[in-house]
C-alpha cells in the first residue's frame, strides 16, 4: 500500500466529515456501554479487594443453625481476639406509634462488631447505646415506612425497646438486603426476655472474629486448622476470602450480562454502519471509477475506503471509551442498592482497550461487506450512465465468505464478553434468530407494501409509502435496529410484569394471602378466637415439627457427604428441617410414585413417608431406602413410600418430607395457619391484634411481599433499563444516520417535486407518512419478539399464563412511532430549504 | 498507437443478447488526431471503453503502445491507463472531494512520484487556473471544471489522449476555447488524440473521422487536416 492510498483516504474523506461523523456515532454508544460497565466492574473489584475486610466486619464468622455447643463454644473462645455474639431470625416488630407490625430481620448482638468498616447510624454513635438499655437500631427505610423516630418505641416479641439510631448501612450489606428484609439491631441479654427464641423456631448463631493478627497468612494458616474442626461441629466458617469470591461470582455475573446488554447497541451500530457505508459507497461510485480510469487498482481503491472506515471506527471507539470513562462515575449511582461497598472512580485501562477492540472490530466486520462492492465497480462508468441491476441475493462469493466472518468474529466476541462458552454462544444464537427475524421482516414488509400499494389513495400517502420499498429504502436496516431497541425494552417491561403477575395471581380469589406462624400449641385456640372476631378460619392450620436426618438405609451423613451418587444438600446437613404430618394430600401436592399411606400403620415400626420428587431425585432414593430422622432426640426410622410433586408456588406451607398421621402427634411442635382476608385493611387489623397478643407468632402478607417484591425488581429492571437505553439511543443515531445518508437521493426527489410546484407541507407530509410507517412496523416487529419472548419466559422459566398488558403495547408503539417522526424530520428538515437550483447543479 | 483488431462487443441479458459492435478493425498513428463520430447507439462510447482497457472485448483485441490489453488482469490494465492513457469526459468526472491542484496531481501521485506540485501548477496556469488551484469543483464553472480535466489529462504525459464529448455539456463560447486548448495542448505534446463525438464540426477539427452506424464502421477518411 503507497502512500497515495492514505493520502486519498484523508483527501476523500475531508468533505464527508459531517456524513462520516454519523458512522462514528453509531459505534459510540456500544462503545460507551462496554466501557463504562467493564471499568465499573475493574473499580468494583478492586474496591471489594480495598475495602475486604469491611466485607465481613471481621476476619471471619462463625456460624450455625443449631445453638453452639459447649465444646463449639470453647474451641471459639480458645481463638482469642475480639469476638461479637450474634443471634439472627425473623420476627414480627410491632411499632406502637403507627400501631403496625412488619416481618423483620432482628440481630441480638454484644460485641465491638464491626472490626472493620462502619456501621453508619443516625446518630454517628448510636451502636454505644445497645450496652445502655433495651435499645434498638432500626433500619431508616423501616423506620420511614411506619413514620417512626429516634426516641419512639418497638416493641419485639414481649420486650419492647426504644428505638436509639437509625441503621443507615451496615459493612459489607447492600441496601437491596434491608428492602428484602428489615434489620433491627437489639442486645443480646434481651434476647431471653422477648420470648421468640424456642425450640424449633429458625435461628442463626453467630460469632464476629477479629484476630490479634489479622494477616492473610495468618488467617489462612488458622483457616486450614479450623476447618476439620469447624465440620466435625456443624459451624460455618465465613472468611473475607470466601465473601470476596462469592461477591465476586455474582457482581462477575452482573457486569457479563450488562456488558451483554451494552453490546447489543454496539451490534446495532453496526448495522447502521453496514447501511451507511453502502449508501456512502454508492454515492462514490463515479469518484471511484474515474479514479480506476486514472490507473487505480482495484485493491488500492478498496484501501483506500477500508482506511476511512478503519479510521472512523477507532475514531468512534476512542469517543466512546471517553464517554465510557465518563458514563462509570453515573453507574455506581444506578447500581448503589446492589453494591456492598464504595466504589470510587478510577480508569480501568483494560476496559478501555477491551472496548475499543471489540467496538473497531464490530466496525470493520460490519463495513467490509459494503466495502467489497468496491472491487466491482468498473472503470466504464465513468463515461457510460449504465444502470446495473443488483439481485437480491448477493452471488460474491467473497460477500458470502464475509458474511461467515462477521458470523464468527459476532460468536467470538459474546464469548469473549460471557466468558462463559455455552452462555456465549446461546446468546449468539438468540441475537441471530433475532436480526434475521427483524431482516426478514423488514425485507419482507418493502416488498408486501410494493405488491399491497394503495393505488387510490392521495399522492402524499402513496409517495410516502413507495419510498419504503424504492432502491436505497431504509426499511429493513429502520426494522432492524429501532425493532431490536424495541423488542429489548418490551422484553423487559413485560417479563417485570410477568413476574407481578405471578404473584398477583396468587393473590387472586379463594387463594391465601396471610400465614401466621410459630404458633406454639398453647396458643393456638385463643389465636382461632381472635381469628374468629373478624370472621376469619384458618384454610389450612398446619402442625409443624422439627427435625434432623441422620442416615439413609444405615449410612450416616457424614458417610453420605463421601458418596457421589447422593448429592446431599447443604441445607439438609446443617440445619434442622420443619416437616409435618396428615392423612391426606393438600391440593398442591400430587403422588407420581408409589402410594401415598394416610396413617402409619405402626407407630414404632417402619414408618411410610412421602419425599417430595426434586429432593427424591437428588438423594438418588428409591420406594423403599430408610431414613433414619432424629426428632427432639429421639430416633424414628421411616421408609420412602410415595413420592410426590409439590407446586411450590403456591402459598400454602409445603414440605419436602411428609409423615403419615398416628406418629408425631405426641412430638414437640408448633402452628402455621394459612388464611385469606378480605382487604388488605382486614389483613393488616388481624396482624396488629395478633403481634400484640402473641408476641412470638410471625405473619407473611401477600401484599407486603408483593411490594417488596415489586420495588426489588423494580431497582432491578431500572438498572437493565438504564443499559438499554443505549441500544435505544444507538437506534436512534443509527435512524438519523440513515436518514442523513439518504438525503442525497431525497434532496433530488424533493427538489424535483418543487420544482413541479409541491409546497413544503407536501414534501413534509410525505416524509412524515414514510418515518410513521417505518416506526410504527419497526415497534410492531419490536414488540411482536418481546412478547414472543415474554411468553416462552412465562411458558417455560415461571410456568405460568402469560396475559399481555395491552395499554403498555399502545404507549410503548406511541412512543417509538414518535421518536421515530421526530428524528426522521429533525433530519430532514433543510431538505425543503435547500435551493433547487444549487440541487441540480450538484447532480 | 493504437491498434484494434475484429473488436466485437456483445451484451447478453438473460436469455437475450445484443451485439454493440460488430468486428471493428483499425489502427492509429503516433501523433494523430482521430475522431470516432456516430448517431447515438452507434456504439462510438462502447468502442472508446474498450480501446481505452475499460472494458474487455467479448472477441477481438487491442493494443495501445505495443502493448495488448488482451488477457490482462484489471489491475495491470489499470496500470497501462496510468501509464501510457489520458481521459477526458463529457461530464469533466473530477472526484469532488479534491481542490483542483489535487485532482492534477492524482495520476502522477498514483505513480508514487514526489515533487510533482510545480508540474500541476504549471499545466493549470496553462489552462487559464493559476488562480484557481485550491477550489473544489463545485466552486468552479462547467468551462473551469473541463480545463482542469485537461490538465489533469496531460500530467502523465500520455502517449495517448482519450476524449469522450469533451464538449458536450458546454455552451458554444466555452466550448470554442476548450477545443482551442485542447488541440493546442495535444498539438504541444505530442500526443495521440482519439475523440468521440457527434459534434461533426468538432470531428471536423481532427485529420481522420471513422463514423460508426449500428455497431459497424461506415467509414474511415481522412480530413484536410491530415
Amino acid at each position: 500500500m503507497n502512500t497515495f492510498v492514505w493520502r486519498m483516504a484523508w483527501r476523500e474523506s475531508r468533505g464527508n466529515l459531517n456524513r462520516l461523523a454519523l458512522f462514528v456515532a453509531c459505534i459510540v454508544l456500544g462503545v460507551a456501554a462496554l466501557v463504562s460497565i467493564t471499568s465499573f466492574g475493574d473499580n468494583l473489584n478492586r474496591a471489594i479487594d480495598d475495602q475486604a475486610k469491611t466485607l465481613l466486619g471481621a476476619d471471619f464468622v462463625a456460624d450455625s443453625r443449631i445453638e453452639f455447643s459447649p465444646e463449639a463454644e470453647a474451641l471459639l473462645d480458645s481463638i482469642g481476639g475480639d469476638q461479637t455474639r450474634e443471634v439472627r431470625f425473623t420476627s414480627m416488630a410491632f411499632f406502637p406509634k403507627a400501631d403496625n407490625a412488619r416481618l423483620t430481620q432482628i440481630r441480638a448482638q454484644e460485641g465491638g462488631f464491626p472490626y472493620y468498616g462502619v456501621l453508619e447510624t443516625v446518630p454517628a454513635n448510636a451502636k454505644s447505646t445497645l450496652d445502655e438499655g433495651d435499645n434498638a437500631l432500626v433500619d431508616d427505610g423501616l423506620m420511614m415506612q411506619f413514620g417512626v423516630d429516634v426516641g419512639d418505641s418497638v416493641k419485639i416479641g414481649q420486650v419492647t425497646y426504644m428505638i436509639t439510631g437509625r441503621l443507615i448501612s451496615i459493612p459489607g450489606e447492600s441496601i437491596a438486603q434491608g428492602i428484602a428484609g428489615p434489620r433491627i439491631f437489639i442486645p443480646l441479654r434481651t434476647l431471653e426476655a422477648t420470648g421468640l427464641v424456642q425450640r424449633g423456631s429458625i435461628v442463626s448463631h453467630v460469632r464476629y472474629v477479629k484476630l490479634e493478627d489479622g494477616s492473610a497468612e495468618a488467617l489462612s494458616s488458622l483457616k486450614e486448622e479450623l476447618d476439620p474442626k469447624f465440620e466435625a461441629l456443624r459451624l460455618d466458617m465465613d472468611t473475607v476470602e470466601d465473601r470476596k469470591r462469592s461477591l465476586g461470582r455474582t457482581f462477575g455475573n452482573l457486569t457479563r450480562f450488562l456488558n451483554l446488554v451494552g453490546f447489543i447497541a454496539l451490534l446495532l451500530g453496526g448495522v447502521g454502519i453496514a447501511s451507511s457505508i453502502h449508501v456512502y459507497i454508492k454515492r462514490k461510485i463515479s469518484t471511484v471509477a474515474v479514479m480506476r480510469c486514472l490507473g487505480v487498482g482495484t485493491s488500492q481503491a478498496l484501501w483506500i475506503y477500508v482506511i476511512q472506515a478503519a479510521g472512523m471506527g477507532l475514531i468512534g471507539a476512542t469517543t466512546g471509551a471517553t464517554i465510557g470513562v465518563l458514563v462509570q462515575v453515573i453507574l455506581p449511582a444506578v447500581l448503589n442498592d446492589f453494591l456492598p461497598v464504595d466504589i470510587d472512580f478510577g480508569v480501568s485501562w483494560s476496559a478501555i482497550a477491551l472496548g475499543m477492540f471489540i467496538g473497531v472490530t464490530i466496525t470493520a466486520l460490519f463495513a467490509l461487506n459494503p466495502l467489497v462492492a468496491i472491487r466491482n465497480i468498473s472503470p466504464l462508468l465513468a463515461i457510460r450512465q449504465s444502470f446495473e441491476t443488483e439481485s437480491d441475493l448477493p452471488t460474491d462469493p467473497l460477500k458470502w465468505a464475509l458474511y461467515g466472518v462477521v458470523g464468527a468474529g459476532i460468536l467470538a466476541c459474546s464469548l469473549l464478553l460471557a466468558d462463559n462458552f455455552e452462555f456465549g454462544f446461546w446468546y449468539f444464537i438468540g441475537i441471530l434468530i433475532a436480526f434475521s427475524l427483524l431482516g426478514a421482516l423488514g425485507w419482507a414488509i418493502a416488498r408486501v407494501f410494493k405488491r399491497i400499494f394503495p393505488r387510490n389513495s392521495g399522492f402524499t400517502i402513496r409517495q410516502g409509502i413507495a419510498n419504503l420499498y424504492r432502491p436505497n429504502n431504509q426499511t429493513t436496516v429502520m426494522i432492524m435496529t429501532l425493532g431490536f431497541g424495541t423488542f429489548l425494552i418490551a422484553t423487559l417491561f413485560v417479563s417485570r410484569d410477568v413476574l407481578l403477575n405471578q404473584i398477583n395471581i396468587s393473590d387472586a380469589k379463594n387463594q391465601p394471602n396471610l400465614v401466621f406462624y410459630d404458633i406454639q400449641t398453647d396458643q393456638a385456640d385463643p389465636l382461632l378466637n381472635v381469628l374468629a372476631s373478624y370472621n376469619l378460619a384458618p384454610l389450612q392450620d398446619v402442625p409443624i415439627v422439627t427435625m434432623r436426618m441422620s442416615a439413609i438405609n444405615g449410612e450416616t451423613l457424614e458417610e453420605l457427604r463421601a458418596n457421589e451418587k447422593r448429592r446431599i444438600p447443604g441445607w439438609m446437613y446443617e440445619r434442622e428441617m420443619r416437616s409435618t404430618y396428615r392423612d391426606s394430600l393438600s391440593a398442591t401436592e400430587t403422588v407420581v410414585q408409589g402410594e401415598w399411606v394416610p396413617v402409619a400403620p405402626d407407630p414404632f415400626g417402619l414408618i411410610p413417608i412421602s419425599v417430595e420428587k426434586g429432593v427424591f431425585e437428588q438423594l438418588n432414593l428409591a420406594l423403599g431406602d430408610t431414613i433414619l430422622f432424629d426428632i427432639q432426640g429421639i430416633p424414628f426410622e421411616t421408609t420412602v413410600a410415595s413420592v410426590r410433586e409439590v407446586d411450590w408456588q403456591q402459598i400454602s406451607p409445603n414440605f419436602v418430607f411428609l409423615f403419615p398421621n398416628g406418629v408425631l402427634e405426641p412430638a414437640p411442635q408448633f402452628r402455621v395457619m394459612v388464611m385469606r382476608t378480605e382487604d388488605r385493611e382486614q389483613a393488616a387489623r388481624v396482624q396488629q391484634q395478633v403481634v400484640r397478643e402473641f408476641p412470638n407468632v410471625s405473619a407473611v402478607d401477600l401484599a407486603l411481599v408483593l411490594s417488596v417484591a415489586e420495588s426489588l425488581i423494580s431497582k432491578v429492571s431500572f438498572v437493565i433499563r438504564f443499559m438499554a437505553l443505549f441500544s435505544v439511543f444507538t437506534g436512534l443515531i443509527v435512524l438519523s444516520g440513515t436518514v442523513i445518508a439518504s438525503r442525497y437521493q431525497r434532496l433530488q426527489e424533493s427538489v424535483l417535486l418543487k420544482t413541479l410546484g409541491a409546497r413544503r407541507k407536501q414534501v413534509l407530509a410525505i416524509m412524515s407518512v414514510e418515518y410513521l410507517v417505518l416506526g410504527f412496523l419497526a415497534a410492531l416487529t419490536g414488540l411482536f419478539l418481546a412478547y414472543f419472548a415474554a411468553w416462552a419466559i412465562s411458558y417455560f422459566v415461571f410456568e405460568t399464563v402469560f396475559i399481555p398488558n395491552f395499554a403498555n403495547i399502545g404507549i410503548l408503539m406511541a412512543a417509538v412511532m414518535s421518536l421515530t417522526l421526530l428524528f426522521g424530520l429533525l433530519n430532514s428538515g433543510d431538505i425543503y430549504r435547500r435551493s433547487a437550483l444549487e440541487v441540480l447543479r450538484e447532480g | 498507437m493504437l491498434f484494434a483488431e475484429n473488436l466485437t462487443k456483445t451484451y447478453r441479458s438473460g436469455e437475450r443478447s445484443l451485439t454493440v459492435l460488430h468486428d471493428i478493425s483499425f489502427d492509429i498513428e503516433d501523433g494523430s488526431s482521430n475522431a470516432i463520430v456516430g448517431p447515438s447507439g452507434s456504439g462510438k462510447t462502447t468502442l472508446l471503453g474498450l480501446c481505452a482497457g475499460l472494458d474487455h472485448p467479448t472477441s477481438g483485441c487491442v493494443s495501445i503502445n505495443g502493448i495488448s490489453l488482451s488477457g490482462l488482469s484489471e489491475d495491470a490494465l489499470a496500470s497501462v491507463r496510468n501509464q501510457h492513457v489520458g481521459f477526458i469526459f463529457q461530464s469533466f468526472q473530477l472526484i469532488p472531494t479534491l481542490t483542483a491542484i489535487e485532482n492534477v496531481m492524482v495520476p502522477l501521485e498514483l505513480r508514487g512520484e514526489r515533487g510533482i506540485e510545480p508540474k500541476a501548477k504549471a499545466l493549470l496556469t496553462d489552462v487559464g487556473l493559476g488562480d484557481r488551484l485550491h477550489h473544489y469543483p463545485t466552486q468552479l464553472s462547467g468551462g473551469e471544471q473541463q480545463r482542469v480535466a485537461i490538465a489533469r489529462a496531460f500530467i502523465n504525459d500520455p502517449v495517448l489522449l482519450f476524449a469522450d464529448e469533451p464538449t458536450g455539456n458546454l455552451d458554444s463560447d466555452t466550448s470554442a476555447a476548450i477545443e482551442d486548448l485542447l488541440f493546442g495542448m495535444n498539438r504541444n505534446f505530442g500526443t495521440t488524440l482519439v475523440l468521440v463525438t457527434h459534434d461533426l464540426e468538432l470531428a471536423a477539427k481532427t485529420q481522420r473521422i471513422i463514423r460508426l452506424k449500428s455497431g459497424h464502421i461506415l467509414s474511415d477518411t481522412r480530413t484536410e487536416n491530415a
